[in-house]
């Protein structure tokens, strides 16, 4: 059975991952959509703020939207997001390391104007293997309710 | 950005990034990579879907926005060279990205500071839009990027 915005409880956390981050996803990504050199090049990055090779923090966000397709929305009765609050890029991604973590739902509302569709904030954050926080993201997915 | 050092930006700078066109097929490879929720990879699922058809990731229309971003900068090669972003704000997609649409993404200076933490740089607030071909605005967001100061 599909989840809906029943099963999304005040609190309530699923996992996400294990993703493996490699080189030449990292190369692939940045040279499509954010071709600067601390995402092309490893001998170019080590002299970068960035220190050696690091994921496009777009190519993060993505690898976490894969992460929560394959964790609870390609699952669900989901319905889509109108955005995302913050996200703060709070270290570099880096080929090699395996990201997981978790997602928490901190708010929860069905529509005014919708009462089939529930609106739930989350918050999504992601660690390496070490427990080093990669990055924290907040935003909203849209749920179908299942009875309204 | 632009090459620009953080002493030559100031607040209401506006820059035309360009052009990015979705197409059926990016639109799929990107979904199918990142997004593969059925309204973004099927036809059949996403007419019964939010969008009514097949529409483009949200993170394909950002990433669209970072590609226009970057390509204007790498355009001013032998100057200021941007750092990385600790993040962003308040991003918003405010329409669905159908394909045959092209967004025409912009950047517009809404602040700036030093950065404590490191000397030689200062972070760039900007505010960020997608408009797509009929003047609708379709996407924006609020972003902070490291950029570097004159060299003394």
């Amino acid at each position: 059975m599909l989840l809906h915005y029943e099963d999304f409880t005040l609190g309530c956390e699923f996992p996400l991952g294990p993703h493996p981050v490699t080189a030449e996803d990292i190369i692939a990504f940045a040279s499509e959509f954010d071709p600067q050199r601390f995402h092309l090049d490893d001998a170019e990055a080590k002299s970068s703020v960035l220190g050696g090779l690091s994921a496009s923090g777009w190519h993060t966000c993505a690898m976490l939207m894969r992460m929560l397709c394959d964790s609870y929305l390609n699952r669900s009765a989901g319905m889509g997001s109108t955005g995302i609050d913050e996200v703060k890029w709070l270290k570099p991604v880096r080929a090699g390391e395996t990201l997981s973590g978790r997602m928490t739902v901190i708010e929860r509302r069905v529509s005014a104007r919708r009462p089939d569709l529930g609106i739930l904030k989350c918050r999504w954050d992601l660690f390496n293997e070490t427990g080093e926080k990669k990055i924290e993201q907040v935003g909203i997915n849209f749920m179908k309710v299942r009875a309204p | 950005m632009m090459g620009l050092y953080l002493e030559e930006i100031e607040p209401g700078l506006r820059v035309d990034l360009g052009t990015y066109a979705f197409t059926r097929d990016n639109i799929l490879k990107f979904a199918i990579a990142y997004d593969p929720q059925p309204f973004h990879t099927d036809d059949k699922a996403a007419a019964r879907g939010p969008f009514g058809k097949l529409a483009a990731s949200g993170w394909h229309t950002a990433a669209g926005w970072m590609k226009c971003f970057v390509a204007v900068n790498n355009a001013h090669a032998g100057r200021a060279v941007l750092g990385p972003s600790p993040g962003f704000t308040n991003l918003r997609w405010l329409k669905p990205v159908y394909p045959g649409d092209t967004i025409s993404y912009s950047t517009t200076v809404t602040g700036k500071r030093d950065m404590a933490s490191r000397s030689g740089w200062g972070l760039v607030f900007a505010r960020n839009e997608g408009v797509n071909q009929d003047g609708i605005l379709v996407f924006s967001f609020e972003s902070k990027v490291m950029t570097p100061k004159r060299p003394a």
